[in-house]
């Protein structure tokens, strides 16, 4: 029997009041009409409008649109087989090694790793711009994209891989028409992590962006140090609510597709 | 067959090598260069040889950032924590040859947490003792700065990973309680902040803390304060952002550990006369060990090198590793030196880093 009592219905609405108040003070804020954010004069819409025309916050939008596509899709590819090879491949020389390369950049503080790239990429001369900042990104999103995939790698019968191998298959057949559909949830998921996570950082991009690839982070962040804008409470509103649609749905999705994967799984076991 | 085994582990295992590894290299190696005024602005000592390269190390900058004083402090954490993992089950085995519980189980145990607490106390003096030149030479250092940029870190990471799970588990317990099929939302209510953008998390902040933000007007209209409070800008301000955004990680790892509990064990203690309190305190909370330890390491060991929330909500009051780290890489221009704090602070987050490893693997059997 599980008790429900005043205590801990108390403790979740204080818990998450302290976790939505705050964005939802800035959803309200960005329909003020004043210029001074902290005081309601009225509704209005015009400081989206402003956004709209302010060409910088585009074009570091865009930038961050496609450095978040290409290093998530490469660290989803990196990321899969790193996972594949740690519950597969078995014993190999330098498996430890591996294995922490793997971790480590999850704990790793983000200021260590931003600059330890740089200095790298100026070691070998590359010049900084989008193609350092989707290498960076690829670099510790593949991490995540790896603990995700593993978890659902570790969890399903290695023997209907076997039996399709032993069936005729090629082993890159056996990956795509068996192992590839019952991990497919935890790719995609691994691969929204990964987007989302480049989609935020803010560190890692100012060490290894150029002059001219600002990131939107770099942005809000150099815009946000002069103080509260109203512009920047209308860009993150429209940020919080593509990201609560997109979890939203991709939840529904990845549990629509798991629950698939498991009748398949089923079925083929039967 | 071989050789396409051989290729897939080649493909990620040569970039985490390139873009991973050799980096931290290449920050070893700036931390023992000199500053210069050229571009990239510092000169290499590691031209000539690996033995050459030992005698003739730079040690300037790990001189300069106190790294004397941060390893002096190290090796006591080091060692505390040996004794308590290593030297405690023996002493206690030794002192209670019989695993089952005797009459004067609880005296003896508390007997010998007293005499390993203060053998541990006395190492401690000793190290410190021993390495008191060292300490006396960070003393006198040109900069202060670095020193109690780690020592001001650790506090606030401390703090705010103790205020963390004082607000997460009563929402991770309550959670566990609620019925189940209201459990998927709550979680799904837990987990979306954390997809949320963090900068705009702690951004969010700024309007509620500053002296004419959403709290003061709030405080000052009901009547409870006279003048605004000034909360922005202080340390109060870097916790309240802490926790804010790191309360997920505390969360979850300890709702996942209350929620595989079997309420069972919790009604046969009431059955043999426990009072809730101490049902709780006897039962749920050792089977909760686990999640309250993960959570912990989860929130404290990012927290360490945080720069966002400092940087943002902490104005120039609040010195932490990271933020300094940062500053003296992009404002200072001193590379060498930047590199140097970085490697300290990596060092000073293995402890951390092991002991949580340590702590899943004994979750996880």
């Amino acid at each position: 029997m599980r008790r429900f009592s005043w205590f801990n219905a108390t403790s979740l609405t204080f818990g998450f009041a302290f976790l939505y108040l705050p964005m939802l003070m800035l959803i309200i804020y960005s329909f003020n009409e004043s210029r001074l954010v902290t005081v309601w004069a009225g509704f209005s819409t015009k400081w989206y409008g402003e956004l709209m025309q302010n060409e910088a916050f585009l074009d570091a939008a865009w930038v961050t649109i496609k450095v978040a596509f290409w290093s998530s899709t490469l660290a989803t590819i990196l990321g899969t087989m790193a996972a594949y090879i740690m519950v597969r491949a078995g014993r190999f020389r330098g498996r430890g090694l591996f294995s922490g390369m793997i971790y480590a950049p999850l704990v790793m503080p983000e200021v260590i790793t931003g600059l330890s790239l740089l200095l790298f990429f100026i070691a070998v001369d590359v010049n900084r711009g989008i193609l350092t900042i989707v290498l960076a990104h690829t670099t510790f999103a593949m991490c995540y994209v790896s603990v995700v995939v593993t978890s659902r790698l570790v969890s399903f019968d290695n023997a209907l891989e076997e039996a399709a191998l032993d069936l005729g298959c090629t082993p890159f057949d056996a990956f795509r028409s068996v192992t590839l559909p019952i991990i497919l949830p935890a790719v995609i998921s691994g691969w929204l992590l990964a987007f989302t996570l480049s989609l935020d950082d803010l560190v890692i991009a100012t060490f290894t962006s150029g002059p001219s690839s600002t990131t939107l982070p770099i942005k809000i962040f150099s815009a946000v140090r002069l103080g509260v804008t109203p512009e920047i409470n209308a860009l993150s509103t429209i940020m919080i609510l593509l990201v609560t649609v997109g979890v939203i749905a991709a939840s529904l999705i990845s549990r629509s597709l798991a629950i698939k994967a498991k009748a398949d799984e089923r079925n083929a076991q039967s | 067959m071989k050789l396409r085994r051989s290729f897939l582990i080649a493909v990620p295992y040569t970039w985490l090598l390139i873009f991973f590894l050799v980096p931290f290299g290449i920050v070893l190696k700036i931390s023992f260069s000199d500053i210069a005024l050229a571009i990239p602005p510092y000169t290499p000592t590691l031209k000539d040889g690996f033995w050459q390269m030992l005698s003739g190390l730079d040690l300037e900058n790990y001189a300069f950032i106190g790294a004397g004083a941060v390893f002096a402090l190290f090796a006591v954490v080091v060692i505390s924590i040996a004794m308590f993992q290593i030297v405690y089950p023996r002493v206690r085995r030794a002192l209670i040859p019989d695993a089952r519980y005797g009459v004067f189980d609880s005296a003896a145990a508390a007997l010998t947490t007293l005499a390993v607490a203060l053998v541990n106390v006395a190492l401690i003096v000793a190290v410190l003792g021993l390495l008191f030149p060292a300490l006396k030479a960070f003393v006198d250092i040109p900069d202060f700065l670095y020193f109690a940029a780690y020592l001001s870190s650790l506090k606030i990471a401390i703090i705010s990973t103790f205020l963390t799970l004082l607000i997460g588990y009563p929402i991770a317990y309550a959670m566990a309680r609620a019925a189940e099929h209201w459990r998927p939302t709550l979680l799904m209510l837990v987990i979306l902040p954390f997809w949320t953008s963090f900068l705009i998390r702690v951004y969010a902040w700024i309007g509620i803390l500053s002296t004419e933000g959403y709290l003061n007007q709030f405080l000052l209209g009901v009547g409870i304060i006279g003048e605004p409070l000034a909360i922005l800008n202080t340390p109060i301000a870097v916790y309240i952002g802490i926790v804010y955004t790191y309360l997920p990680f505390m969360v979850l790892p300890i709702y996942a550990a209350l929620d595989k509990m079997d309420d069972s064990l919790v009604e046969a203690a009431e059955d043999l006369g426990c009072t809730a309190l101490s049902a709780f305190w006897l039962v749920t909370a050792p089977l909760s060990k686990p999640g309250v330890i993960a959570g912990c390491f989860l929130v404290f060991i990012p927290t360490l090198g945080e720069f966002v929330i400092p940087s943002l909500l902490g104005g120039s009051n609040t010195v932490m590793i990271g933020k300094v780290l940062w500053e003296e890489f992009f404002n200072n221009r001193d590379w060498p030196v930047a590199s140097a704090v970085a490697v300290i602070l990596l060092l000073i987050l293995i402890i951390p880093i092991v002991l949580f490893q340590r702590n899943q693997q004994e979750a996880d059997q």
